[in-house]
């Protein structure tokens, strides 16, 4: 297990749009090691949303590898790619997708509830993990009753909650204010340095991607480092 | 994730549309209610017509004097003479017959002290009380000397004995029919009416022998009822007293029979499979109703799954696999089904109660027409809610996530 935590490499992935296909990644190579902090740039409509979706396993490319921990994704059943998804991987979206008229304590619960985890350490975990992002006090609030740093918290308690190896985040603070955004990225700032987890983040914006070691550009499907 | 896990999101999530759930549920409440109030009408029905079988006497044959053509001239049923007790005899010779009761028939005047009263005459042997299933309340029963001896003895139905004695104990007293005094020997009990209305209770039984030479003066019978030990052995019987009497009354081959024999156990079979027939009928008109329940329930979830297509697509991201997101769906399905089951039972009962309470119609629920209509109830929930949780596992994660 001494390998970097993922390899892409030569990645192509093409979607047919209103009758039209579309080149979303043509020929994208990553090496993602444990502990690093990356972020992908680019502008709407480059692909980062498609090359988010294959990292997360949450689709799979046309053509191309991709290995997590020396495991061939491109091969796994949907099954396999949901159990990955479970223990692998932590999603933070651009509009939080947390369950509607659910709270949060039993949002974090989900992924536990998938990976099998009984009734009493759910719990546990769960508050636990809204615990740390500051939100003891807000277990039981519906997502509606949340402001937008609290719900981008609540997420990122659920993403972290089944320890997972990798956390992405796509646009994390595309729908906070500039405060919050900070607050989030701080947040972000510290799981990396503190716990060393590993963290791809998918932005637009420049200030955000500052927060990383190691900035990428995607343009034209195809990736390009930035300095 | 285990049976319990699911469970509970399935009822966090009906929890979270209590309306909908409930408007759901009611269709197939009314489904299953429906279902079991027509089967308890409708075995009700059947029960009725069992118990009214078993007072008439099953497996029982009524053998009668025919018509019978005499040079062209064709005179109606029982209007001849053709069967004495001779051939009511040769009858119980035979080995399907367990019981022969030859019988006479008449109507007249009785008269006890001040009061009289016009009731029917059964001359009778001692086999009437078995063919007829029909017990004696208190006294004695008409016997064998009593037969022999052309007794002037007699025992009283019911009615007679409420219209002639009131509240006295009639045994020992003596009546007087046509001039002929008869002593009463015995009271049976109440039979009630028959099928078709008449009072069975309203009769005075005596010996056949003294009817016959007493009151009509003839040595023919009326009937002969008998009973043979099943319904087989009763279709058996038919023909060979058909055969017997053929015989015995010396009929040629192109004559026809001068005699009828009537099997009740045909009636009995009869009523018995229209009444089976009207509990199917009833029983499929209300599990169309059911049907529809079920369809509110894939209607239902259907609109659930797309409604709750991000929400889909958040658990893939979060490691629901496939199975997951089919059970909780199905489970959704399977919880609205059997919730409407059960309130369904009772809802059934209530309104099987109903009916009973407010029509004179028997109902009977019956513990299996619960479980078929719950099972029913079940499988519907299955069946419909399936193709909804199949769609619904069957989203490709990113499709869902992205749908607004």
């Amino acid at each position: 297990m001494s390998g970097p935590l993922l390899k892409i490499s030569a990645l192509h992935k093409s979607y047919v749009l209103d009758g039209v296909t579309i080149q979303a990644l043509r020929g994208i190579d990553l090496t993602v090691e444990a502990g690093e902090f990356v972020a992908i740039m680019g502008p709407s409509g480059s692909g980062k949303s498609t090359l988010m979706h294959i990292l997360g396993c949450l689709d799979l490319p046309d053509a191309g590898d991709y290995l997590m921990h020396d495991r061939d994704v491109t091969g796994m059943s949907r099954d396999e790619l949901a159990r990955l998804r479970n223990r692998e991987i932590g999603f933070v979206f651009q509009n939080f997708n947390l369950l509607p008229r659910t709270s949060a304590l039993e949002n974090v619960e989900t992924p536990l509830i998938y990976a099998g985890v009984g009734k009493a350490e759910r719990r546990q975990r769960a508050r636990e993990a809204l615990q740390r992002m500051g939100l003891g006090e807000r277990l039981h609030h519906l997502p509606n009753q949340l402001s937008g740093g609290q719900a981008q918290r609540v997420a990122i308690a659920r993403a972290l909650v089944t320890h997972p190896s990798l956390l992405l985040a796509d646009e994390p603070t595309g729908n906070v204010d500039t405060a919050t955004s900070a607050e989030i990225m701080s947040l972000l700032d510290e799981l990396n340095r503190q716990d060393g987890l590993t963290i791809i983040l998918i932005t637009h914006e420049q200030e955000v991607a500052e927060h990383a070691q190691r900035r990428l550009f995607l343009r034209d499907g195809r990736l390009e480092p930035q300095a | 994730m285990n049976l319990s896990t699911t469970l509970q999101l399935a009822l966090r999530a009906l929890w979270r549309n209590k309306t909908r759930a409930m408007l759901t549920t009611l269709g197939v409440i009314i489904g299953v209610g429906s279902v079991i109030a027509m089967l308890a009408i409708g075995s009700g029905a059947q029960q009725r017509i069992a118990a009214q079988l078993a007072s008439m006497g099953t497996n029982s044959l009524v053998v009668r004097p025919g018509s019978v053509t005499r040079g062209g001239v064709r005179s109606g049923a029982g209007a001849i003479t053709s069967l004495t007790r001779e051939d009511a005899d040769a009858i119980a010779e035979l080995s399907d017959a367990l019981a022969v009761a030859p019988s006479v028939h008449t109507t007249e005047q009785v008269r006890y002290r001040g009061t009289n009263w016009h009731t029917s005459i059964q001359g009778i042997t001692p086999d009437y009380a078995i063919v007829r299933n029909w017990p004696l309340a208190e006294g004695e029963y008409i016997s064998q000397r009593h037969v022999q001896g052309t007794s002037h003895v007699c025992v009283l139905g019911q009615t007679v004995v409420r219209e002639l004695f009131g509240l006295r104990n009639p045994i020992g007293e003596s009546l007087v029919i046509k001039g002929m005094a008869c002593r009463v020997i015995g009271v049976l009990t109440e039979k009630g009416a028959t099928a078709w209305g008449s009072d069975q209770d309203d009769a005075i039984f005596m010996p056949i022998t003294a009817v016959q030479r007493k009151l009509k003066g003839i040595t023919h019978i009326d009937r002969i009822e008998l009973m043979a030990s099943d319904r087989e052995a009763s279709f058996r019987l038919l023909k060979e007293i058909k055969d017997l009497l053929r015989q015995r009354h010396r009929l040629r081959e192109e004559q026809s029979d001068d005699f009828r024999i009537h099997n009740r156990a045909e009636l009995a079979q009869t009523s018995e499979e229209s009444a089976r027939v009207f509990t199917w009928l009833l029983g499929s008109i209300a599990s169309v109703s059911l049907l529809v329940g079920g369809i509110g329930i894939m209607n239902i979830m259907l609109v659930s799954v797309t409604e709750r297509t991000r929400e889909i697509g958040i658990r893939m991201a979060l490691g629901a696999n496939h199975r997951d997101i089919l059970w909780q769906f199905l489970m959704e399905a399977l919880v609205l089904s059997t919730t409407g089951g059960v309130l369904g039972i009772f809802a059934g009962l209530g309104g099987a109660m109903a009916v009973a309470g407010f029509s004179e119609l028997p109902v009977s629920v019956t513990p299996g027409s619960v479980v078929i209509a719950f099972m029913f109830a079940a499988v519907v929930g299955v069946f419909f809610g399936l193709h909804p949780a199949r769609k619904a596992s069957k989203l490709r994660p990113i499709e869902a996530l992205r749908y607004e």
